[in-house]
């Protein structure tokens, strides 16, 4: 079958799509967006989420014929989402980003500050990448990604959270991706990762007096 | 490789501080990973690819009559179905360490879920669908599943005729390996204790649970050979076994390592590796392989389950007079790693405590269970587990504090191993016990609120269990040691390709070595050591591959130190050559660079003064220095057979922990409220990364300790929970604050005074959870993982 | 295998009637894991996410109408005044992703005995409202809409549209064990609801029977001792001989199984506990709010 839907803003096309397809194959295999990860296919890691008509979703639990029409945003476009959010949505949502304040005065997190100038770019030659949203940034910085193959599905949850709740408590940041399961961390620097993207966003509400 | 999408890619980082060693420099492959970007093995994309699939045993142990793929093979949209009989040369085994694992079932499985056929076909649900159409007749045959079946008189062989190194010196030919540790006279030792504690200890098979499945995709080429992109955790060691069996030169299988998504030992065997490059052989197109996580939990190796039994005992003062013990780990159908388990897990049986007098025996049994083989930690979880509950037995039986008791017979520096050997670094073991214990504690009750009970922080969670019903809170400490680095005289090397040069006008280093990065962050590392070994900013790391040197297994926490020193060594040889080039350049226009002790730093050549020679760039003009070298830790011995004495190990990582637990004694449900760690590393080369590992490890400790056990039929020999509805890990709201306290005592045969630090985390985590809970609950608790059952008596 | 995309609850109906076989998907919490694991192959699935008034709900008078489709955080949110068992309920289902689909008709229609929304659902009491194009509306009681493991009341042909709900009048509590803090199937679980106006007390037991199951006697011993005592008017606190009795019978309601998430022992003991505790959230609550249907835990 023919399933049409939009994907990070753009409208995409699949053909020929077996009926049983979930959502997460036809954006891994059939539109070159594997960023959405394949862990466990059963709704039980998060690892596969995204953002169907806004609501965080297991893309493996999505039927790819559901989604006809429908709009679907990834973790190859969260960036771009955030910066959309902040510009039309205002700084409530509590995601517009910056690197104002360090973890280290926020949260008393002891690791390395931010904005000392370490650059980070992948093949030399590919376009420069488009700024990170202020949760992938904060990710990067409080060392939240080892293997990394949770990092996608964590951080359209936190991204959500953090649109929906601009100051969560500790057991709110669990309590939200409590989903999305880590065998690398022990959770901890993600915790500091959603701190250190919500303080960032605090400190600029405050700085920008919104 | 034309045609695939998302191959791996160099990580460049450059910084404008020093980010050398020390420094918490963030990971080169952080922007990618946070992007959706990184190439996993699984992500590896190649147009006109087919889909391998493979079909694997529905019982543990039979007898294979027939095959019938006549009908699958009809199919349209099947491009390949291959079985034992199409292997193209006479190598159809492969293995670690003992070649005894069938690439396909040769007329016999031994495991459930062992693979039997396999599939290429132009869509998963096609190749699924033919798959279901082979037709095979399984006779089956009785299981041993335990050491009283497996070493039964009538027992049936795993490996009838074994021909393998360890066949002669096993007491039955389902006893993969034996190693005894004999020291002093245990029975006369104990003649001097005045309490002796005996206890019976069981360990649950635990499974790795990387989230990235096993996957990758095999590329044939136009010169018969083959390119393979795949996760792994050693490129050359795969490499040796999948040659052989496609009857190629190992160059041409060209191996790239992907994006892996986690490993913890579970990478260490091969996967889908050799039946990709098959498939994509014998249809002349790439073949991709995708576990789903069903597949997945038969398609690695698990940690051993493990019986263990100890004897204890103890002068009134709290010396520990001698140790018998007994281990038996279960190491399923095929041998794996199993037989350095049994080493690490015998030589390391008595932790990290003073005992002169020892009487230890490790085994491994071939059984119908699932090959067990490498995690995290392996062989020295299990004997953490079983002797430090002794030690708190112990305690119990002396009126001692347990923590008093440890440190008191606590290993130090100088000390002698029951292997005989000494212990020639830092071992800080009281220290640790010490710190972890004066951390501050977490508040009591902290569920309660103005509003009532937050029962997000009570047992049960957000299952709304208890609303402080019942809860009693419980502290409990333990200590581990980790042999760091392959141990028994294995040839532990790696090798680093390090080349410098001038790109836009700046001094340039690009490292490019074999070493599988599966999250811990080698290549942030590599990068830092070139930065302090070579005084530039921009670095490039290559992605690993097999057109450079082995770098050894990212296992045994190794890699920081061996891939490490090999990249450090290698940087100091390109070094050498840069400042030769100086000399011979502008070595007429200072003395200093004939006198003076000289460093790149800063881009520039320096003196150890301080002074300035020359800019890096004006050394290297046009010119590039590269070398490739490989290094090698100290040697080590092989145990003796009989009496287990040698040199062994190289080094050893120590960790403490201290778990805070509370515990609805009524429901049996546990909530670990904090579970602190000190742990010496050495040095430090990363503390952001190091505290993560710490973490981590941690956090698969606390899982084996409270819910992660892979169940297996003790009937059938069949895996009952092959999921994550049913496997559980801890998730986010099951994992507690974790403070760490570093050390940095430096072991001098280290490169920078490093130690390894992956695994000893894992170790203690575990039986200070279950201490916390016996402290809860005042019960023995010999098992893990601890369930409701086991706390309340049902 | 084919994909049905009825735009509107009509020709779900005829879609279905069409085509007996079509598996339902809504939530795909339970149908997508069977394809993804091969579990299953449907010679039909048919979409209900485009049948927007399955995931509405209507507050009436005396009862809540919720669609089959409303999703398990909206229950959670917006429905904990009127439904709290359920509201609680829905809070301890999956993850926060699976709770933004998924919604009861899923956990009705799979009828799983672990679904957790039964225990709650079963403690409330309310009707299934189902339809088929052939026979129109029938309302199911949900006392007799779960008849064995995985098998519900439902006709081949019919569809779950919504259930009938009776707002709560009383405290409702709900209570599951699992080995894990969250996203964990349950390992048996319990639901308890104060129905004043008839003084009448309902239960709901969940993973440790065959099917959801009420635990009857329990239900109507405490009734009776809640009587004899005056305690609905007094709101006099239960005694505990009184609550030790009744978790014994509730104990005693399970049929429960040994498997890998647990052995029956440990369910009957698990049920028992639970029913002692929540019994006391309600009670308490009964006592101390006034007598109105507020829950116990906050943030549960």
């Amino acid at each position: 079958m023919r399933v049409k839907f939009t994907v990070n803003g753009r409208e995409q096309t699949a053909d020929d799509v077996w009926e049983g397809e979930s959502l997460l194959y036809v954006l891994r295999e059939r539109m070159g967006l594997p960023g959405s990860k394949n862990a466990c296919e059963q709704g039980e890691c998060g690892s596969c989420t995204v953002r169907l008509d806004g609501v965080p979703v297991c893309s493996c639990l999505v039927a790819a014929g559901q989604v006809e029409g429908r709009e679907v945003v990834t973790v190859e476009g969260l960036a771009d989402f955030a910066r959309q959010r902040a510009e039309h949505g205002g700084c409530g949502a509590g995601v517009c980003g910056g690197k104002g304040t360090t973890l280290d005065e926020a949260k008393g997190w002891a690791a390395k500050p931010t904005g000392t100038g370490d650059s980070q770019a992948g093949e030399q030659g590919t376009s420069p990448h488009t700024a990170l949203s202020p949760i992938q940034q904060a990710f990067i910085d409080a060392g939240a990604v080892q293997c990394g193959f949770c990092t996608p599905g964590l951080l359209v949850a936190a991204d959500e959270l953090l649109e929906r709740n601009n100051q969560p408590s500790d057991a709110d940041i669990r309590e939200a991706l409590s989903g999305n399961l880590c065998r690398c961390t022990g959770y901890e620097k993600i915790l500091d990762a959603v701190r250190l993207a919500a303080a960032r966003g605090e400190s600029e509400t405050a700085g920008t007096g919104a | 490789m034309a045609g695939v999408t998302r191959t791996p890619t160099n990580l460049t980082q450059g910084s404008k501080t020093p980010a050398g060693i020390g420094a918490s420099t963030l990971r080169p492959d952080g922007t990618l990973k946070v992007t959706g970007e990184f190439a996993y093995s699984s992500d590896m994309w190649h147009e006109d690819m087919l889909w391998g699939f493979t079909l694997r045993s529905t019982v543990a142990h039979a007898e294979i009559r027939s095959i019938d793929t006549s009908e699958a093979l009809a199919q349209a949209g099947v491009y390949a179905v291959l079985t034992y009989d199409d292997l193209p040369t006479a190598v159809k085994n492969y293995g670690l360490e003992i070649q005894d694992t069938p690439v396909l079932a040769n007329g016999r499985v031994r495991h459930h879920g062992e693979p039997v056929a396999l599939v290429a076909a132009d869509h998963p649900e096609t190749a699924r669908r033919a798959a279901a159409k082979i037709k095979i007749d399984y006779a089956e045959l009785p299981v041993v599943t335990d050491e009283a079946s497996a070493t039964a008189e009538d027992a049936p062989l795993l490996h009838p005729g074994r021909k393998d190194h360890h066949a002669g010196h096993v007491p039955h030919p389902n006893i993969v390996h034996r190693q005894p540790i004999i020291r002093g006279n245990a029975d006369e030792a104990a003649k001097r204790a005045d309490v002796i504690v005996t206890g019976e200890y069981d360990f649950g098979m635990q499974d790795q649970a990387f989230l990235g499945p096993e996957s990758g995709l095999a590329v044939p080429a136009e010169d018969g050979g083959v390119d393979l992109y795949v996760a792994t955790q050693w490129l050359h060691s795969d490499l040796r076994q999948i040659a052989p069996v496609l009857g190629l030169p190992p160059e041409k299988v060209r191996m790239t390592l992907s994006g892996v998504g986690g490993a913890f030992g579970g990478r260490e065997d091969l996967s889908m590796q050799i039946h990709g490059c098959l498939l994509a052989l014998r249809t002349g197109k790439p073949v991709k392989i995708v576990y789903n996580r069903f597949e997945s939990f038969f398609g690695h190796v698990h940690r051993h389950s493990a019986k263990l039994w100890y004897e204890h005992g103890a002068t009134k003062d709290g010396k520990l007079t001698h140790l018998k013990c007994r281990i038996v780990l279960d190491g399923g159908a095929y041998a794996s790693a199993s037989p350095a388990v049994v080493g690490n897990a015998s030589s390391l049986a008595v932790g990290p405590y003073v005992v002169d007098d020892v009487d230890i025996e490790a085994i491994a049994l071939y059984t119908n269970n699932p090959p067990c083989g490498a995690m995290r930690g392996f062989g020295a979880v299990q004997a953490c587990f079983a002797y430090e509950a002794q030690m708190d037995k112990l305690a119990k039986a002396l009126d001692m504090d347990p923590v008093e008791l440890r440190q008191r017979n606590a290993m130090e520096q100088g000390t002698l191993l029951p292997t005989g050997q000494v212990v020639d670094s830092p071992a800080p073991v009281a220290e640790l016990l010490r710190r972890v214990k004066a951390m501050p504690l977490p508040p009591e009750n902290q569920w309660e609120t103005t509003e009532g009970a937050d029962v997000r922080a009570l047992p049960g969670g957000l299952s709304n269990t208890t609303h402080g019903e019942g809860v009693v809170r419980g502290i409990g400490y333990a200590v581990g040691i980790k042999n760091v680095g392959f141990s028994e005289g294995f040839d532990d090397y790696s090798t680093a390709r390090v080349r410098m040069e001038v790109i836009n006008g700046e001094p340039v280093a690009t490292v490019h070595t074999a070493m599988a990065e599966v999250g811990q962050g080698g290549v942030t590392v590599h990068a830092q050591i070139a930065r302090t070994e070579l005084g530039v900013q921009q670095v490039t790391i290559q992605p690993a591959d097999t057109q450079v040197g082995s770098a050894g297994s990212t296992s045994a926490s190794r890699q920081t130190y061996v891939t490490g020193g090999a990249v450090k060594n290698s940087c100091e040889a390109v070094r050498e050559q840069v400042l030769q080039k100086g000399r011979l350049k502008f070595g007429t226009y200072h003395p200093a660079w004939a006198t003076a002790e000289l460093l790149l730093e800063g881009g520039k050549v320096v003196t150890d003064g301080g002074e300035v020679l020359a800019d890096i760039v004006d050394v290297l003009g046009e010119e590039s220095v590269e070398v490739e070298l490989e290094w090698r830790h100290r040697p080590t011995e092989a145990f003796d057979l009989e009496t287990g004495q040698g040199n062994g190990h190289v080094q050893y990582s120590f960790a403490a922990h201290r778990a805070v637990v509370e515990v609805d004694t009524e429901l049996g449900l546990v909530k670990v409220i904090e579970l602190a760690c000190a742990q010496d590393v050495g040095k430090a080369l990363n503390p952001l990364s190091v505290v993560g590992q710490i973490q981590g490890g941690t956090t698969q400790g606390l899982g084996v300790a409270v819910m992660e056990e892979i169940v297996v039929d003790p009937k059938t020999a069949k895996v009952r929970n092959p999921s994550f509805t049913d496997y559980l890990i801890p998730t986010i709201l099951d994992t507690p604050t974790i403070p760490v306290d570093v050390l940095e005592l430096a072991d001098e045969h280290a490169p920078y005074g490093l130690r390894g630090i992956g695994e000893a985390p894992t170790l203690s985590s575990t039986p200070a959870v279950l201490s916390a809970i016996r402290a809860a609950t005042g019960l023995a608790l010999t098992k893990t993982p601890v369930r409701p059952e086991h706390l309340t008596g049902t | 295998m084919d994909f049905l995309r009825p735009a509107s609850w009509e020709e779900a109906l005829a879609a279905k009637a069409e085509h007996p076989t079509a598996v339902p998907i809504a939530g795909g919490t339970d149908v997508m894991v069977e394809i993804n694991f091969d579990h299953r192959r449907p010679e039909y699935l048919m979409d209900l996410n485009r049948i927007g008034d399955l995931r509405e709900w209507e507050t009436g008078a005396d009862t809540v109408r919720l669609g089959a489709s409303v999703p398990y955080t909206q229950i959670m949110e917006n429905l904990r005044a009127e439904l709290p068992g359920l509201a609680l309920a829905s809070h301890t289902v999956a993850s926060p992703q699976i709770r933004n689909r998924g919604g009861v008709g899923g956990n009705l229609g799979t009828a799983s005995p672990a679904g957790d929304a039964h225990p709650a659902l079963l403690a409330s009491g309310g009707e299934v409202e189902v339809e088929s194009a052939a026979r129109g509306v029938r309302m199911i009681p949900i006392d007799e809409f779960y008849l064995g493991v995985k098998r519900n009341a439902m006709e081949q042909d019919e569809l779950i549209r919504a259930v009938h709900l009776p707002k709560a009048t009383g405290p409702q509590q709900f209570s599951k064990v699992g080995t894990r803090n969250a996203m964990v199937i349950a390992v048996c679980a319990f639901g308890i609801a104060l129905h004043p106006e008839t003084k009448t007390v309902r239960t709901g037991i969940g993973s440790a029977a065959p099917t959801p199951v009420r635990a009857k006697e329990a239900e109507a011993f405490l009734a009776a001792a809640l009587e004899e005592g005056g305690h609905w008017e007094s709101g006099a606190p239960v005694a505990p001989s009184v609550a030790k009795q009744f978790a014994q019978l509730a104990s005693g309601a399970c049929n429960p199984i040994d498997d890998v998430r647990g052995s029956a022992k440990y369910r009957r003991h698990a049920v028992g506990i639970m029913a002692r505790r929540t019994l006391g959230w309600v009670w308490e609550s009964y006592r101390g709010d006034g007598r109105t249907a507020q829950g116990g835990a906050q943030c549960a």
